[in-house]
């Protein structure tokens, strides 16, 4: 009877939409919490043992999570001044 | 109080229509960030200490007004409606009371439950408004009631009046009862608000007001 009325020049059903808003910034938002905690052990743990044998400016130690529908990705990006060969030596 | 400046049993105001209800208010006239977790939590300790029931009314939204109110809850009640704001909040909120309350960083729980407010099966039914399946889906959180879309919370709102005592034998006044008896461990049956329409309505496809 709806769906028949709708037909007949109705409005279109717009809580599949509103559903649909929620669960996709749900998502997003339930994975947002607890991760800066996370990123942020790593992001330490990470510039920890790089800087053990190259000499870096932590400002240049990004990470970044990324979630996707079925896996997600960690982005590491680690900015090396030219030259870090010689820190290699001397640590090693 | 908070401040220290009052006692508690100067500061608790007697309601005029039920002899076991006192109130606490907020002070208005000074800033809400007067407000602090230790003030908050000693004055709950206190009540603890005198009444069955102590209900924290909570600002809407997710703000600090919020953390605090939930801060020493044992068990709490997400009020909702079914508009996106309105979920994505409880979802924040849900998410704070798992986290920032004193139950959960002893590793204990508190008792979550949803409240739909201003629920209209009829748009519902047409697809013009989340179901209450859809709700609890996203919410994932054990429902407690269902209060109909209803003229008379605003009458009584008006007028100063609870509904449930405005008008005692309205739809949402009804639901709101049935709400506070499970909270309270009662079995109530849950009744999905369903849309009265006229013959002439029915036959029209007219929708309700």
């Amino acid at each position: 009877m709806m769906n028949l009325l709708r037909l007949l020049g109705g409005r279109p059903a717009s809580a599949p939409v509103a559903r649909e808003r929620l669960q996709i910034l749900l998502a997003h938002e339930r994975g947002l919490r607890g991760q800066p905690e996370l990123l942020g052990l790593l992001r330490a743990e990470i510039l920890a043992v790089v800087s053990r044998h190259v000499v870096l400016d932590p400002e240049k130690v990004i990470v970044r999570m990324e979630r996707g529908k079925h896996v997600s990705t960690l982005e590491v990006d680690i900015e090396v001044p030219n030259g870090f060969e010689r820190s290699l030596a001397a640590a090693g | 109080m908070v401040q220290g400046v009052a006692k508690l049993s100067q500061a608790l105001i007697r309601d005029k229509r039920l002899e076991n209800l006192w109130l606490l208010p907020a002070s208005q006239t000074r800033d809400k960030d007067a407000l602090t977790d230790e003030g908050v939590g000693s004055i709950v300790a206190d009540l603890r200490t005198r009444f069955d029931w102590i209900l924290c009314d909570s600002p809407a939204g997710i703000e600090r007004g919020a953390t605090l109110a939930m801060r020493y809850a044992d068990e709490a009640v997400i009020v909702t409606n079914p508009e996106v704001s309105s979920v994505r909040d409880s979802d924040r909120i849900i998410g704070m009371l798992d986290s920032k309350t004193v139950r959960a960083e002893r590793g204990e729980r508190v008792e979550k439950h949803v409240l739909i407010t201003r629920y209209d099966s009829g748009r519902a039914v047409r697809g013009e408004m989340l179901s209450i399946d859809d709700i609890l889906e996203i919410l994932a959180t054990p429902l407690l009631g269902i209060i109909p879309e209803s003229q008379d919370v605003l009458r009584a709102s008006n007028v100063g009046s609870p509904v449930t005592l405005n008008n005692a034998a309205s739809a949402p006044a009804r639901a709101y009862v049935d709400a506070a008896r499970r909270l309270m461990g009662e079995a109530v049956t849950m009744v999905v608000p369903t849309e009265r329409k006229g013959l002439m309505d029915r036959l029209l496809g007219r929708r309700a007001a």
